[in-house]
Protein backbone atom coordinates (compact mmCIF):
# COMPACT_ATOMS: atom_id res chain seq x y z
CA UNK A 1 0.00 0.00 0.00
CA UNK A 2 1.03 3.53 -0.64
CA UNK A 3 2.18 5.01 2.64
CA UNK A 4 1.89 8.77 2.06
CA UNK A 5 2.20 10.87 5.21
CA UNK A 6 0.94 14.42 4.90
CA UNK A 7 2.45 15.52 8.22
CA UNK A 8 5.90 14.48 7.02
CA UNK A 9 5.35 16.19 3.68
CA UNK A 10 4.52 19.48 5.37
CA UNK A 11 7.36 19.07 7.83
CA UNK A 12 10.02 18.92 5.10
CA UNK A 13 8.35 21.39 2.74
CA UNK A 14 10.11 24.52 4.13
CA UNK A 15 13.53 22.88 3.63
CA UNK A 16 12.62 21.95 0.09
CA UNK A 17 11.34 25.43 -0.70
CA UNK A 18 14.56 26.92 0.62
CA UNK A 19 16.55 24.54 -1.56
CA UNK A 20 14.37 25.53 -4.50
CA UNK A 21 15.75 29.03 -4.16
CA UNK A 22 19.26 27.57 -4.51
CA UNK A 23 18.16 25.61 -7.56
CA UNK A 24 16.72 28.74 -9.16
CA UNK A 25 19.87 30.67 -8.32
CA UNK A 26 22.09 27.94 -9.79
CA UNK A 27 19.99 27.83 -12.96
CA UNK A 28 19.92 31.63 -13.24
CA UNK A 29 23.64 32.13 -12.63
CA UNK A 30 24.60 29.22 -14.87
CA UNK A 31 22.35 30.50 -17.64
CA UNK A 32 23.75 34.01 -17.29
CA UNK A 33 27.27 32.66 -17.74
CA UNK A 34 26.11 30.51 -20.65
CA UNK A 35 24.44 33.46 -22.41
CA UNK A 36 27.60 35.58 -22.32
CA UNK A 37 30.21 32.87 -22.93
CA UNK A 38 28.01 31.34 -25.62
CA UNK A 39 27.98 34.65 -27.49
CA UNK A 40 31.77 34.80 -27.22
CA UNK A 41 32.01 31.25 -28.61
CA UNK A 42 29.64 32.12 -31.46
CA UNK A 43 31.34 35.39 -32.44
CA UNK A 44 34.80 33.82 -32.10
CA UNK A 45 33.75 31.31 -34.76
CA UNK A 46 33.02 34.14 -37.18
CA UNK A 47 36.27 36.14 -36.95
CA UNK A 48 38.80 36.30 -39.74
CA UNK A 49 41.45 34.83 -37.46
CA UNK A 50 41.59 31.14 -38.27
CA UNK A 51 43.27 30.11 -35.02
CA UNK A 52 40.60 31.82 -32.88
CA UNK A 53 37.88 30.23 -34.99
CA UNK A 54 39.45 26.78 -34.71
CA UNK A 55 39.93 27.01 -30.93
CA UNK A 56 36.33 28.15 -30.41
CA UNK A 57 34.90 25.45 -32.67
CA UNK A 58 36.95 22.64 -31.12
CA UNK A 59 36.09 23.79 -27.58
CA UNK A 60 32.39 23.76 -28.41
CA UNK A 61 32.67 20.31 -30.02
CA UNK A 62 34.64 18.95 -27.05
CA UNK A 63 32.21 20.26 -24.45
CA UNK A 64 29.16 19.06 -26.36
CA UNK A 65 30.60 15.59 -26.82
CA UNK A 66 31.30 14.85 -23.14
CA UNK A 67 28.77 14.37 -20.31
CA UNK A 68 27.91 17.28 -18.03
CA UNK A 69 28.38 15.22 -14.88
CA UNK A 70 31.93 14.36 -15.95
CA UNK A 71 32.67 18.05 -16.56
CA UNK A 72 31.36 18.89 -13.09
CA UNK A 73 33.55 16.23 -11.49
CA UNK A 74 36.51 17.36 -13.57
CA UNK A 75 36.32 21.01 -12.54
CA UNK A 76 35.75 20.17 -8.88
CA UNK A 77 38.16 17.24 -8.37
CA UNK A 78 40.83 17.61 -11.07
CA UNK A 79 41.37 21.37 -11.18
CA UNK A 80 42.79 21.36 -7.61
CA UNK A 81 45.66 19.20 -8.93
CA UNK A 82 46.62 22.20 -11.05
CA UNK A 83 46.38 24.42 -8.01
CA UNK A 84 42.86 25.70 -8.81
CA UNK A 85 40.78 25.03 -5.71
CA UNK A 86 37.13 25.99 -6.15
CA UNK A 87 34.08 25.86 -3.89
CA UNK A 88 31.27 23.52 -5.02
CA UNK A 89 29.23 26.53 -6.12
CA UNK A 90 32.01 28.08 -8.19
CA UNK A 91 33.04 24.79 -9.75
CA UNK A 92 29.42 23.94 -10.48
CA UNK A 93 28.69 27.31 -12.10
CA UNK A 94 31.81 27.11 -14.28
CA UNK A 95 30.99 23.58 -15.43
CA UNK A 96 27.29 24.02 -16.09
CA UNK A 97 27.80 27.54 -17.51
CA UNK A 98 30.40 26.36 -20.02
CA UNK A 99 28.37 23.29 -20.88
CA UNK A 100 25.31 25.32 -21.79
CA UNK A 101 27.43 28.05 -23.39
CA UNK A 102 28.54 25.51 -25.98
CA UNK A 103 24.93 24.62 -26.76
CA UNK A 104 23.81 28.24 -26.80
CA UNK A 105 26.65 29.19 -29.13
CA UNK A 106 25.14 26.83 -31.69
CA UNK A 107 21.74 28.46 -31.21
CA UNK A 108 23.30 31.89 -31.70
CA UNK A 109 25.17 30.63 -34.75
CA UNK A 110 21.95 29.38 -36.30
CA UNK A 111 20.29 32.72 -35.56
CA UNK A 112 23.14 34.71 -37.08
CA UNK A 113 23.16 32.52 -40.17
CA UNK A 114 19.41 33.01 -40.60
CA UNK A 115 19.97 36.72 -41.29
CA UNK A 116 20.02 37.12 -45.10
CA UNK A 117 23.26 38.16 -46.78
CA UNK A 118 21.49 41.22 -48.19
CA UNK A 119 21.29 42.67 -44.67
CA UNK A 120 25.07 42.57 -44.35
CA UNK A 121 25.40 44.13 -47.80
CA UNK A 122 23.00 46.92 -46.88
CA UNK A 123 25.20 47.62 -43.85
CA UNK A 124 28.25 47.86 -46.08
CA UNK A 125 26.38 50.13 -48.48
CA UNK A 126 25.44 52.39 -45.55
CA UNK A 127 29.05 52.26 -44.38
CA UNK A 128 28.17 50.95 -40.92
CA UNK A 129 31.15 49.64 -38.92
CA UNK A 130 31.44 46.05 -37.73
CA UNK A 131 30.21 46.66 -34.16
CA UNK A 132 27.19 48.70 -35.30
CA UNK A 133 26.41 46.17 -38.00
CA UNK A 134 26.29 43.40 -35.38
CA UNK A 135 24.57 45.12 -32.52
CA UNK A 136 22.10 47.38 -34.32
CA UNK A 137 21.24 45.35 -37.41
CA UNK A 138 22.23 41.69 -37.26
CA UNK A 139 21.69 40.65 -33.62
CA UNK A 140 18.18 42.15 -33.37
CA UNK A 141 17.22 40.01 -36.37
CA UNK A 142 19.11 36.94 -35.22
CA UNK A 143 17.47 37.00 -31.79
CA UNK A 144 13.84 36.12 -32.60
CA UNK A 145 14.69 32.89 -34.46
CA UNK A 146 17.15 31.99 -31.69
CA UNK A 147 14.66 32.51 -28.85
CA UNK A 148 12.92 29.10 -28.99
CA UNK A 149 16.28 27.33 -28.71
CA UNK A 150 17.41 29.68 -25.98
CA UNK A 151 14.20 29.02 -24.06
CA UNK A 152 14.63 25.25 -24.35
CA UNK A 153 18.09 25.48 -22.84
CA UNK A 154 16.85 27.70 -20.01
CA UNK A 155 14.42 24.95 -19.02
CA UNK A 156 17.19 22.42 -19.74
CA UNK A 157 19.73 24.00 -17.42
CA UNK A 158 17.07 24.23 -14.71
CA UNK A 159 16.41 20.50 -14.98
CA UNK A 160 20.14 19.73 -15.02
CA UNK A 161 20.91 21.54 -11.77
CA UNK A 162 20.39 18.29 -9.75
CA UNK A 163 23.69 17.14 -11.27
CA UNK A 164 25.36 19.73 -9.07
CA UNK A 165 24.32 17.64 -6.05
CA UNK A 166 27.18 15.24 -6.84
CA UNK A 167 29.70 17.84 -5.68
CA UNK A 168 27.58 19.03 -2.76
CA UNK A 169 25.76 22.10 -4.02
CA UNK A 170 22.77 22.37 -1.70
CA UNK A 171 20.07 22.55 -4.35
CA UNK A 172 16.78 20.63 -4.38
CA UNK A 173 18.09 17.16 -5.17
CA UNK A 174 20.91 17.41 -2.69
CA UNK A 175 18.48 18.49 0.04
CA UNK A 176 16.02 15.73 -0.89
CA UNK A 177 18.79 13.15 -0.63
CA UNK A 178 19.76 14.53 2.76
CA UNK A 179 16.18 14.31 4.00
CA UNK A 180 15.94 10.77 2.69
CA UNK A 181 19.06 9.61 4.45
CA UNK A 182 17.93 11.16 7.74
CA UNK A 183 14.36 9.88 7.74
CA UNK A 184 14.43 6.90 5.37
CA UNK A 185 11.29 8.37 3.77
CA UNK A 186 11.64 8.94 0.06
CA UNK A 187 8.11 8.93 -1.35
CA UNK A 188 6.96 12.34 -0.10
CA UNK A 189 10.31 14.04 -0.61
CA UNK A 190 10.99 12.97 -4.19
CA UNK A 191 7.36 13.43 -5.19
CA UNK A 192 7.45 17.01 -3.96
CA UNK A 193 10.79 17.64 -5.70
CA UNK A 194 9.20 16.46 -8.93
CA UNK A 195 6.18 18.67 -8.37
CA UNK A 196 8.34 21.68 -7.61
CA UNK A 197 10.27 21.20 -10.86
CA UNK A 198 7.02 20.83 -12.77
CA UNK A 199 5.50 23.88 -11.10
CA UNK A 200 8.39 26.01 -12.28
CA UNK A 201 9.07 24.45 -15.70
CA UNK A 202 5.54 24.58 -17.07
CA UNK A 203 4.80 28.28 -16.45
CA UNK A 204 8.35 29.14 -17.52
CA UNK A 205 7.83 27.41 -20.88
CA UNK A 206 4.51 29.19 -21.39
CA UNK A 207 6.07 32.52 -20.40
CA UNK A 208 8.91 32.01 -22.87
CA UNK A 209 6.47 31.37 -25.71
CA UNK A 210 4.60 34.57 -24.89
CA UNK A 211 7.93 36.43 -24.75
CA UNK A 212 8.90 35.12 -28.20
CA UNK A 213 5.65 36.37 -29.68
CA UNK A 214 6.10 39.74 -28.00
CA UNK A 215 9.67 40.12 -29.31
CA UNK A 216 8.55 39.32 -32.85
CA UNK A 217 5.91 42.02 -32.69
CA UNK A 218 8.22 44.53 -30.99
CA UNK A 219 10.85 44.02 -33.71
CA UNK A 220 8.25 44.44 -36.42
CA UNK A 221 9.00 40.96 -37.78
CA UNK A 222 5.35 39.95 -37.73
CA UNK A 223 2.32 42.07 -38.28
CA UNK B 1 50.05 63.84 -62.09
CA UNK B 2 46.56 65.23 -61.43
CA UNK B 3 44.47 65.70 -64.53
CA UNK B 4 42.41 68.81 -65.21
CA UNK B 5 39.06 68.72 -63.37
CA UNK B 6 36.98 68.75 -66.54
CA UNK B 7 38.64 65.62 -67.86
CA UNK B 8 38.42 63.81 -64.54
CA UNK B 9 35.84 61.02 -64.70
CA UNK B 10 33.71 60.53 -61.58
CA UNK B 11 34.09 56.78 -61.85
CA UNK B 12 36.77 54.95 -63.78
CA UNK B 13 37.13 51.22 -64.25
CA UNK B 14 40.57 50.48 -65.62
CA UNK B 15 41.00 46.97 -67.06
CA UNK B 16 38.97 45.47 -64.22
CA UNK B 17 38.88 41.70 -64.03
CA UNK B 18 36.74 39.66 -61.65
CA UNK B 19 37.14 35.91 -61.46
CA UNK B 20 35.47 33.32 -59.26
CA UNK B 21 37.87 30.40 -59.58
CA UNK B 22 37.89 29.58 -63.29
CA UNK B 23 34.80 31.63 -64.05
CA UNK B 24 35.67 35.00 -65.55
CA UNK B 25 32.84 37.44 -64.81
CA UNK B 26 34.52 40.68 -65.85
CA UNK B 27 37.31 40.51 -68.39
CA UNK B 28 39.60 43.58 -68.38
CA UNK B 29 36.59 45.84 -68.49
CA UNK B 30 37.29 49.56 -68.85
CA UNK B 31 34.77 52.36 -68.66
CA UNK B 32 34.52 55.98 -67.54
CA UNK B 33 31.52 57.73 -66.08
CA UNK B 34 31.42 61.52 -66.09
CA UNK B 35 30.22 63.57 -63.10
CA UNK B 36 26.43 63.84 -62.99
CA UNK B 37 26.05 61.30 -65.74
CA UNK B 38 23.14 58.86 -65.75
CA UNK B 39 24.36 55.55 -67.12
CA UNK B 40 22.25 52.50 -67.85
CA UNK B 41 24.04 49.18 -67.94
CA UNK B 42 22.26 46.54 -70.00
CA UNK B 43 23.13 43.07 -71.21
CA UNK B 44 22.22 39.39 -71.02
CA UNK B 45 21.99 37.79 -67.57
CA UNK B 46 25.37 36.53 -66.44
CA UNK B 47 27.19 39.15 -68.51
CA UNK B 48 28.60 40.81 -65.38
CA UNK B 49 26.37 43.90 -65.08
CA UNK B 50 25.57 43.50 -61.42
CA UNK B 51 29.17 42.58 -60.62
CA UNK B 52 30.26 46.04 -61.79
CA UNK B 53 28.00 47.62 -59.18
CA UNK B 54 29.01 45.14 -56.48
CA UNK B 55 32.67 45.93 -57.08
CA UNK B 56 31.95 49.65 -56.90
CA UNK B 57 30.12 49.17 -53.58
CA UNK B 58 33.12 47.12 -52.34
CA UNK B 59 30.87 44.13 -51.70
CA UNK B 60 33.34 42.12 -53.77
CA UNK B 61 37.04 42.49 -54.38
CA UNK B 62 38.52 43.01 -57.81
CA UNK B 63 40.76 40.23 -59.04
CA UNK B 64 42.79 42.60 -61.17
CA UNK B 65 42.65 46.17 -62.43
CA UNK B 66 41.83 49.41 -60.66
CA UNK B 67 38.59 51.22 -59.91
CA UNK B 68 38.84 54.90 -59.05
CA UNK B 69 36.40 57.50 -57.81
CA UNK B 70 37.39 61.13 -58.51
CA UNK B 71 40.78 59.84 -59.60
CA UNK B 72 41.43 58.13 -56.27
CA UNK B 73 41.77 54.34 -56.23
CA UNK B 74 38.77 52.72 -54.53
CA UNK B 75 40.04 49.30 -53.64
CA UNK B 76 43.71 50.17 -53.51
CA UNK B 77 45.78 52.73 -51.70
CA UNK B 78 49.18 54.20 -52.39
CA UNK B 79 51.95 52.45 -50.51
CA UNK B 80 55.71 52.75 -50.96
CA UNK B 81 55.28 54.35 -54.37
CA UNK B 82 53.01 51.54 -55.63
CA UNK B 83 49.45 50.44 -54.95
CA UNK B 84 48.47 48.04 -52.17
CA UNK B 85 45.05 46.56 -51.43
CA UNK B 86 42.99 49.06 -49.43
CA UNK B 87 42.64 48.65 -45.68
CA UNK B 88 39.38 49.10 -43.77
CA UNK B 89 39.89 52.78 -43.03
CA UNK B 90 40.47 53.58 -46.70
CA UNK B 91 37.43 51.53 -47.76
CA UNK B 92 35.21 53.24 -45.21
CA UNK B 93 36.37 56.67 -46.34
CA UNK B 94 35.81 55.86 -50.01
CA UNK B 95 32.39 54.30 -49.32
CA UNK B 96 31.07 57.63 -48.04
CA UNK B 97 30.89 58.70 -51.69
CA UNK B 98 28.86 55.70 -52.84
CA UNK B 99 25.33 54.52 -52.19
CA UNK B 100 23.44 51.51 -53.48
CA UNK B 101 19.90 50.22 -53.89
CA UNK B 102 19.34 46.49 -54.25
CA UNK B 103 17.01 44.29 -56.23
CA UNK B 104 15.51 42.92 -53.01
CA UNK B 105 15.56 46.27 -51.16
CA UNK B 106 17.42 44.90 -48.10
CA UNK B 107 15.59 47.23 -45.75
CA UNK B 108 16.16 46.55 -42.06
CA UNK B 109 12.97 44.69 -41.07
CA UNK B 110 13.16 45.56 -37.38
CA UNK B 111 13.16 49.29 -38.09
CA UNK B 112 10.45 51.59 -39.42
CA UNK B 113 10.84 53.34 -42.76
CA UNK B 114 12.04 56.46 -40.95
CA UNK B 115 14.46 54.52 -38.72
CA UNK B 116 15.89 52.87 -41.84
CA UNK B 117 16.61 56.33 -43.23
CA UNK B 118 18.20 57.86 -40.11
CA UNK B 119 20.32 54.89 -39.03
CA UNK B 120 23.25 55.68 -41.31
CA UNK B 121 23.17 59.47 -40.92
CA UNK B 122 23.16 59.18 -37.11
CA UNK B 123 25.51 56.23 -36.68
CA UNK B 124 27.96 56.93 -39.50
CA UNK B 125 27.72 60.63 -40.38
CA UNK B 126 27.27 61.61 -36.73
CA UNK B 127 24.19 63.69 -37.46
CA UNK B 128 21.87 64.67 -34.60
CA UNK B 129 18.61 62.75 -34.41
CA UNK B 130 16.61 65.93 -35.03
CA UNK B 131 18.54 66.86 -38.15
CA UNK B 132 18.61 63.28 -39.48
CA UNK B 133 14.86 62.96 -38.93
CA UNK B 134 14.11 66.25 -40.69
CA UNK B 135 16.22 65.26 -43.68
CA UNK B 136 14.80 61.74 -43.79
CA UNK B 137 11.25 63.10 -43.73
CA UNK B 138 12.11 65.38 -46.67
CA UNK B 139 13.43 62.39 -48.59
CA UNK B 140 10.43 60.23 -47.68
CA UNK B 141 8.20 63.06 -48.90
CA UNK B 142 10.21 63.21 -52.11
CA UNK B 143 9.53 59.50 -52.74
CA UNK B 144 5.89 60.05 -51.73
CA UNK B 145 5.93 58.06 -48.49
CA UNK B 146 5.79 60.69 -45.78
CA UNK B 147 2.74 59.08 -44.22
CA UNK B 148 4.43 55.65 -44.13
CA UNK B 149 7.41 56.86 -42.06
CA UNK B 150 6.28 54.96 -38.98
CA UNK B 151 5.60 51.65 -40.73
CA UNK B 152 7.85 48.61 -40.63
CA UNK B 153 8.86 47.17 -44.03
CA UNK B 154 6.61 44.14 -43.51
CA UNK B 155 3.62 46.48 -43.93
CA UNK B 156 4.88 48.10 -47.14
CA UNK B 157 4.36 46.96 -50.73
CA UNK B 158 7.35 46.13 -52.92
CA UNK B 159 7.23 49.47 -54.68
CA UNK B 160 7.01 51.31 -51.37
CA UNK B 161 9.93 49.30 -49.96
CA UNK B 162 12.10 50.19 -52.93
CA UNK B 163 11.21 53.88 -52.61
CA UNK B 164 12.18 53.78 -48.91
CA UNK B 165 15.44 52.09 -49.95
CA UNK B 166 16.13 54.94 -52.38
CA UNK B 167 15.44 57.49 -49.64
CA UNK B 168 17.71 55.55 -47.28
CA UNK B 169 20.55 55.58 -49.81
CA UNK B 170 20.12 59.30 -50.52
CA UNK B 171 20.10 60.11 -46.80
CA UNK B 172 23.79 59.23 -46.77
CA UNK B 173 24.44 61.99 -49.32
CA UNK B 174 26.30 59.82 -51.80
CA UNK B 175 27.97 61.28 -54.88
CA UNK B 176 27.60 58.06 -56.84
CA UNK B 177 24.36 56.07 -56.68
CA UNK B 178 24.22 52.45 -57.79
CA UNK B 179 20.82 51.04 -58.74
CA UNK B 180 20.94 47.27 -59.08
CA UNK B 181 17.86 45.97 -60.92
CA UNK B 182 15.67 47.98 -58.58
CA UNK B 183 12.47 47.06 -60.40
CA UNK B 184 13.19 43.39 -61.15
CA UNK B 185 11.53 42.05 -57.99
CA UNK B 186 8.46 44.28 -58.32
CA UNK B 187 4.97 43.55 -59.59
CA UNK B 188 4.41 45.23 -62.97
CA UNK B 189 1.82 47.68 -61.66
CA UNK B 190 4.22 49.26 -59.12
CA UNK B 191 7.29 49.56 -61.37
CA UNK B 192 6.10 52.96 -62.59
CA UNK B 193 6.09 54.55 -59.13
CA UNK B 194 9.72 53.58 -58.58
CA UNK B 195 10.84 54.73 -62.03
CA UNK B 196 9.07 58.03 -61.39
CA UNK B 197 11.30 58.57 -58.34
CA UNK B 198 14.48 57.73 -60.26
CA UNK B 199 13.67 60.11 -63.09
CA UNK B 200 15.69 63.31 -62.71
CA UNK B 201 17.38 62.10 -59.51
CA UNK B 202 20.88 62.81 -60.82
CA UNK B 203 20.07 66.47 -61.50
CA UNK B 204 18.10 67.02 -58.29
CA UNK B 205 20.74 65.58 -55.98
CA UNK B 206 23.89 66.21 -58.01
CA UNK B 207 24.44 62.47 -58.42
CA UNK B 208 26.31 60.23 -60.78
CA UNK B 209 24.07 57.23 -61.34
CA UNK B 210 24.89 53.76 -62.61
CA UNK B 211 21.75 51.74 -63.15
CA UNK B 212 21.60 48.07 -64.07
CA UNK B 213 18.19 47.49 -65.59
CA UNK B 214 15.98 45.35 -67.77
CA UNK B 215 13.57 48.23 -68.37
CA UNK B 216 14.73 49.09 -71.87
CA UNK B 217 12.12 51.77 -72.47
CA UNK B 218 13.07 53.53 -69.27
CA UNK B 219 16.80 53.23 -69.96
CA UNK B 220 16.24 54.78 -73.38
CA UNK B 221 14.18 57.61 -71.95
CA UNK B 222 16.31 58.79 -69.03
CA UNK B 223 19.93 57.75 -69.66
CA UNK B 224 22.68 60.03 -70.84
CA UNK B 225 24.51 56.95 -72.02
CA UNK B 226 23.76 53.26 -72.35
CA UNK B 227 26.44 50.62 -71.90
CA UNK B 228 25.89 47.15 -73.31
CA UNK B 229 27.92 44.49 -71.48
CA UNK B 230 28.61 41.15 -73.12
CA UNK B 231 30.68 38.35 -71.55
CA UNK B 232 32.36 40.66 -69.05
CA UNK B 233 33.35 43.36 -71.51
CA UNK B 234 31.86 46.60 -72.78
CA UNK B 235 30.53 45.52 -76.16
CA UNK B 236 29.10 48.88 -77.06
CA UNK B 237 28.38 52.21 -75.38
CA UNK B 238 26.68 55.31 -76.64
CA UNK B 239 23.72 57.64 -76.56
CA UNK B 240 20.38 55.87 -75.98
CA UNK B 241 19.09 56.78 -79.43
CA UNK B 242 22.12 55.27 -81.06
CA UNK B 243 22.20 52.06 -78.98
CA UNK B 244 18.49 51.40 -79.30
CA UNK B 245 18.03 52.86 -82.79
CA UNK B 246 21.19 51.98 -84.65
CA UNK B 247 23.53 49.65 -82.71
CA UNK B 248 26.85 49.03 -84.41
CA UNK B 249 27.51 45.65 -82.80
CA UNK B 250 25.72 42.58 -84.06
CA UNK B 251 25.51 41.24 -80.48
CA UNK B 252 23.80 44.39 -79.27
CA UNK B 253 21.38 44.11 -82.15
CA UNK B 254 20.60 40.46 -81.32
CA UNK B 255 20.19 41.16 -77.61
CA UNK B 256 17.87 44.10 -78.16
CA UNK B 257 15.69 42.35 -80.69
CA UNK B 258 15.36 39.33 -78.34
CA UNK B 259 14.51 41.54 -75.37
CA UNK B 260 12.14 43.85 -77.20
CA UNK B 261 10.37 40.91 -78.78
CA UNK B 262 9.85 39.31 -75.37
CA UNK B 263 8.34 42.27 -73.76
Amino acid sequence: MLDWRWDFAFEVLPRLLLATLNTLMAAGLGYGIALVVGLVFALAQRTRYRLVTAIARESVEFIRSTPLVLQIFFVFYVFPQFGIRLSPWTAGMIAIGLHYASYLSEVYRGGLESVPRGQWEACTALNLGTARTYFRIIVPQALPPALPGMGNYLVGIFKDTPMLSVIGVAELMHTANAIGSESYRFLETYTMVGLLFLLISLPAAAGLRAFEAWVRRAFGLSR
Amino acid sequence: MPEPIAAQPKVRLDRVTKRYGDLVVLDQLSMDVAPNEMISIIGPSGSGKTTILRLLMTLEQVTDGIISIDGEPLTHMPKNGGLAPANRAHLRRMRTKIGMCFQHFNLFPHMTALQNCIEGPIQVLGMSKVEATARAMDLLAMVGLEEKAGEHPVRLSGGQKQRVAIARALAMRPEVLLLDEVTSALDPEVIGEVLQVIRGLNKKYDLTILMVTHQMGFAKEISDRVVFIYEGKVEEAGAPDQIFGDPTSERTRQFLSAVLEAG
